[in-house]
């Protein structure tokens, strides 16, 4: 990489404190409760690329979106922006103004009782990129137009669109503080499929625009296989593999990966009969012991009861599976 | 004779804005023992559909136009009180939500056995014997021992296999599942996904599967009709639909999805968005985002139409 | 925008209730004939030159030895009930729309802040509503009321008696209405317009003014409406227990109370007809709040 990384996370953990009220823990002398959101990732993201980060419910993912972000700290390791530690990047309005959000809730995403031009301008008048109303006016009405919108549109409110020109409103509200960086969270996730496709060509147009640099947060593989360049697999906190997308979709190495790829309904295959592999998600509170995804996987061994795998490297992949690292997974 | 016979179907909603028509003149069929998919996007009806059949409209909405006929004889005319008797033994029901289709107060055995004995004539230890069967069936580990649980000691996934379960202890010969997998993770969507097809394979249990996701319709149905703004666009086995769709519509939404295959420059999208109830154009419903749309498009408004393997609502079919 | 005003859903429930239209067309009469006493009222009861203790307990309309210009009657001292009655709904309506105001003030700022801080803020602010709350409202009062009563000077005391009143009801009613809006703020907090704001740097207390106020304040409106009625009637309370107002500002519950003396000896009208005043205008408030609280609730749409 000539530039430096937009944003790097180096083994990076979360602790999250799930314990009953402190009065209730006095009585029956429960011990605290933490719960491992986020366990030792670490990953870069090169300038105007797309690094996506792919898995299902308690993965940590949406844990990370945040400390990206900034709206947390991570318990341990360090999240750095540019090469400086990310809450002093945060403290400097000229580099906090560089980052922004994208979020998953169209509904809750934007505030019901201002208006749209409003919710745009909100940036613009936090870093007072423009002072005077008819400046604000003008940048409100571009920003409008580059996701499809008018700047009649800013005149509403929120309840009177529909759940793909809200995130149109989210996206120019992220883009009005011109940012180099932005986090999406599940951008589409809540969209009709239609719309999805809409707003993904927005995001990629607007990309190679704006050279933007993504942090892509996903459970939809075939969404992540459009956007991404990178990408990691998270499972219950740790990522999993993590490397060149194309290459963890042509040959993917972790059972974990397999598992996900196998499970999604693929249109190409009418009629598919299939066993997917069986075994729940296990609880975040309470996770297996060695590797977490040792009871649903059909290469496990004693060893990966015990111990945790660490990441080796297979081609362009970093990997965490023994089976992977012993040569066992053919 | 088809075992489900829907022939425009009209559902309306008064408002004090006016009269909302939210189904309009929906026709399909489903015969035994097959699996029929039906998918649109949110506000095509798909779910109304669903719940007319059974007579389980939210008011204000009501049935205004058509008829529903289950095993020849008509259900929408029917009182309260048969139709509950249908409900639950002939047609059964999988919603979304398996956290507010189970009651949480009581035990998934009690549940279970209770509506087993509601349909059937079964004593007390031979409805509980058929429930572990139930269980075992659908794949809870344990089964004897988990009958006694609550709904809130099983995890989505399990939730849903009980729902399943509830759903087909009574034996009917039609089950309506409204996004049965929407809630779930991905990698237990295929677990539930894949258990409902061999289940009702096993028992020639017919299924209407109404779902946004069309991977899981590829996967599962025979069939499918693909819905829009309250009417059926095209309707025809799902290889032909999804390979050949006739409906500029169904071809738009099957290339707006990403593919797992391979990575395109830019997905192909359908601009604008479905039309809300009270502002549905003159014509095809499609017709203001349809990239083929000519003369006939904006004031006549077409039938299902044959064309070739599948039949489409589109005068690009129209053989005259 | 007027039309749009009348056009929208709550207007057109309103329209179509007529609950809702009664209650308004009472509480509205009321409001303006205590707004408008002095120029409505037959008489002005204060004026002490203009009684007559010739016209002492002149009974009400419908009975014998009664005439227009005392309709309602009149008391021990000649005093006219129904202007009375119209001055008196004037200190009653006024003390009790400023403490449930004060009420509201402290509860939403209260209530603000422990929703958005959480934690020990929250935590300790809540327990204080949770203990008062467990005392009845009136007892509360009384016990404000009393002591500060008790602690001013002798010579300020009937002077700032009402603003005491005011104080002692207000104090005693904002727990309900930070509690409300500290289960909402909890809701909005966690919402994603909330956290977009935070990624973007804006310091919390823009954020709960700005943001989540505009949203939370919705059921203050209907709590406040049944607070209202809460207010007067504990006004009236205090009053009619002769702690309240001092007697050269009678309110509907010093009405009461002059009358309760001669309500076994005959004259019961002194203090009945302000008894069903009171209880109309509460009434009124009542159904108007209920009304409101059905018509916002998204649930019963």
């Amino acid at each position: 990489m000539t530039k430096p990384a937009v944003l790097e996370a180096i083994a990076v953990s979360h602790l999250f404190d799930v314990s009953r009220p402190f009065l209730q823990r006095m009585f029956t002398r429960e011990p605290r409760r933490m719960l491992r959101a986020v366990d030792d990732v670490s990953f870069e993201i090169a300038p105007g690329t797309t690094f996506a980060l792919v898995g299902e419910s308690g993965c940590g993912k949406s844990t990370i979106a945040r400390l990206a972000v900034g709206l947390y700290e991570p318990s341990d390791g360090d999240i750095l922006f540019e090469n400086q530690p990310l809450s002093s990047a945060r403290a400097q309005p000229g580099l906090r103004r560089r980052m922004n959000m994208i979020f998953q809730d169209p509904y809750a995403s934007l505030n019901p009782r201002w208006r749209v031009s409003d919710i745009v301008a909100e940036p613009i008048r936090a870093f007072a990129i423009a002072t005077r109303p008819n400046e604000v006016h003008a940048r409100v009405g571009t920003l409008l137009a580059q996701v499809g919108l008018t700047i009649r549109d800013g005149e509403k409110y929120p309840h009177e669109f529909s759940g793909g020109q809200r995130q149109r409103i989210s996206i120019a509200r992220a883009l009005a503080s011109e940012p180099d960086f932005l986090v999406c969270d599940e951008p589409t996730s809540a969209l009709d499929v239609s719309v999805q496709a809409q707003i993904l060509n927005l995001m990629r147009d607007l990309q190679k625009r704006l050279g933007l640099t993504y942090l892509f947060i996903s459970h939809n593989l075939a969404v992540v296989r459009h956007m991404a360049d990178r990408l990691g697999v998270m499972y219950l906190g740790r990522i999993v593999e993590q490397g060149p997308a194309e290459a963890i979709f042509r040959t993917p190495r972790h059972p974990y990966t397999r598992l996900l790829l196998d499970a999604i309904p693929d249109l190409e295959q009418v009629g598919r009969a299939r066993t997917p592999v069986g075994g729940e998600l296990p609880s975040p509170i309470a996770p297996p012991p060695g590797c977490a995804f040792h009871p649903r996987c059909p290469l496990a061994n004693d060893r990966c009861r015990v111990e945790k795998p660490a990441h080796t490297m297979a081609g362009a992949v970093q990997v965490a599976c023994h089976a992977v690292e012993e040569g066992r997974d053919g | 004779m088809a075992l489900l016979d829907v022939v425009d179907l009209t559902v309306e909603f008064p408002t004090r804005r006016g009269v909302l028509r939210a189904l309009d003149r929906v026709s399909f069929s489903i015969d035994a023992g097959e699996i029929l998919g039906v998918v649109g996007e949110s506000g095509a009806g798909k779910s109304l559909t669903g719940a007319a059949i059974v007579g389980l409209l939210e008011r204000p909405g009501r049935i205004a136009g058509g008829q529903i006929l289950f095993e020849g004889k008509r259900i929408d005319t029917l009182s309260a009180e048969p139709l509950r008797r249908i409900r639950g033994r002939r047609i059964g029901m999988i919603f979304q939500d398996p956290l507010t289709t189970l009651n949480p107060l009581y035990t998934i055995g009690r549940q279970l056995t209770e509506t087993m004995q509601t349909h059937m004539r079964l004593s007390d230890s031979e409805a509980r014997a058929k429930a572990i069967g139930w269980l075992d069936r659908v794949g809870i580990p344990a089964a004897a021992h988990r009958i006694d649980a609550y709904p809130h000691e099983f995890s989505g996934g399990q939730r849903q296999r009980v729902v399943i379960a509830l759903a087909l202890c009574a034996d009917p010969v039609l089950v309506i599942a409204d996004e049965p997998t929407t809630a779930l993770d991905v990698s237990i969507q295929a677990q539930i996904i894949t258990l409902l097809k061999d289940l009702t394979r096993d028992h020639g249990t017919a299924v209407m599967l109404i779902t946004h996701d069309m991977g899981v319709i590829a996967e599962t149905a025979d069939r499918v009709a693909v819905m829009y703004a309250g009417r059926i666009a095209e309707i025809g086995p799902v290889a032909a639909v999804i390979r050949h769709p006739a409906h500029p519509y169904s071809d738009g939404l099957m290339a707006s999805i990403p593919s797992l295959e391979h990575r395109v420059d830019r997905l192909r999208q359908i601009d604008g968005a479905m039309p809300r109830l009270d502002a549905i154009p003159n014509g095809c419903r499609f017709n203001p985002r349809c990239p083929r749309v000519f003369d006939r498009c904006t004031t006549e408004q077409p039938e299902l139409l044959d064309a070739g393997a599948t039949r489409a609502a589109c005068w690009l079919h129209a053989h005259d | 925008m007027l039309t749009r005003a009348w056009n929208s859903d709550l207007a057109y429930n309103f329209r179509t209730s007529p609950v809702a239209v009664a209650s308004a067309a009472l509480a509205l009469i009321l409001l303006i004939a205590a707004t408008f006493a002095p120029w409505l009222a037959p008489h002005n009861p204060m004026d002490v030159a203009s009684l007559s203790l010739m016209d002492s307990f002149k009974p009400p309309l419908g009975m014998a030895d009664a005439d227009w210009s005392n309709p309602l009657g009149t008391d021990n001292q000649g005093r006219d009930v129904l202007s009375a009655i119209m001055y008196g709904m004037r200190i009653s309506l006024l003390v009790g729309f400023l403490s449930v105001l004060f009420a509201i003030v402290v509860g939403i700022a209260i209530g603000l802040l422990a929703g958005y801080a959480g934690g020990i803020t929250d935590t300790m602010l809540m327990r204080v509503a949770d203990v008062q709350l467990t005392f009845p409202s009136i007892l509360t009062a009384l016990l404000v009321d009393g002591v500060i009563s008790a602690a001013l000077p002798h010579t300020m005391r009937e002077a700032l008696q009402i603003y005491v009143i005011i104080f002692a009801i207000g104090i005693s009613l904002w727990p309900n209405f930070a509690r409300t809006v500290r289960g909402s703020t909890l809701v909005e907090r966690n919402k994603d317009y909330v956290m977009a704001a935070r990624v973007i740097g804006v310091p919390s207390w823009r954020i709960m003014l700005s943001h989540v106020l505009p949203n939370v304040i919705g059921p203050v409106m209907v709590i406040g409406t049944l607070g209202l009625g809460l207010a007067i009637i504990a006004e009236a309370t205090l009053s009619f227990l002769g702690v309240g107002l001092p007697p050269t500002q009678p309110s509907l519950g010093t009405l009461i109370r002059f009358g309760d003396d001669f309500l076994f000896s005959g004259e019961w009208w002194v203090t009945v007809f302000p008894g069903l005043t009171l209880i109309l205008m509460v009434l009124a408030i009542n159904l108007l709040g209920d009304w409101l609280r059905d018509a916002l609730n998204p649930r019963l749409r």
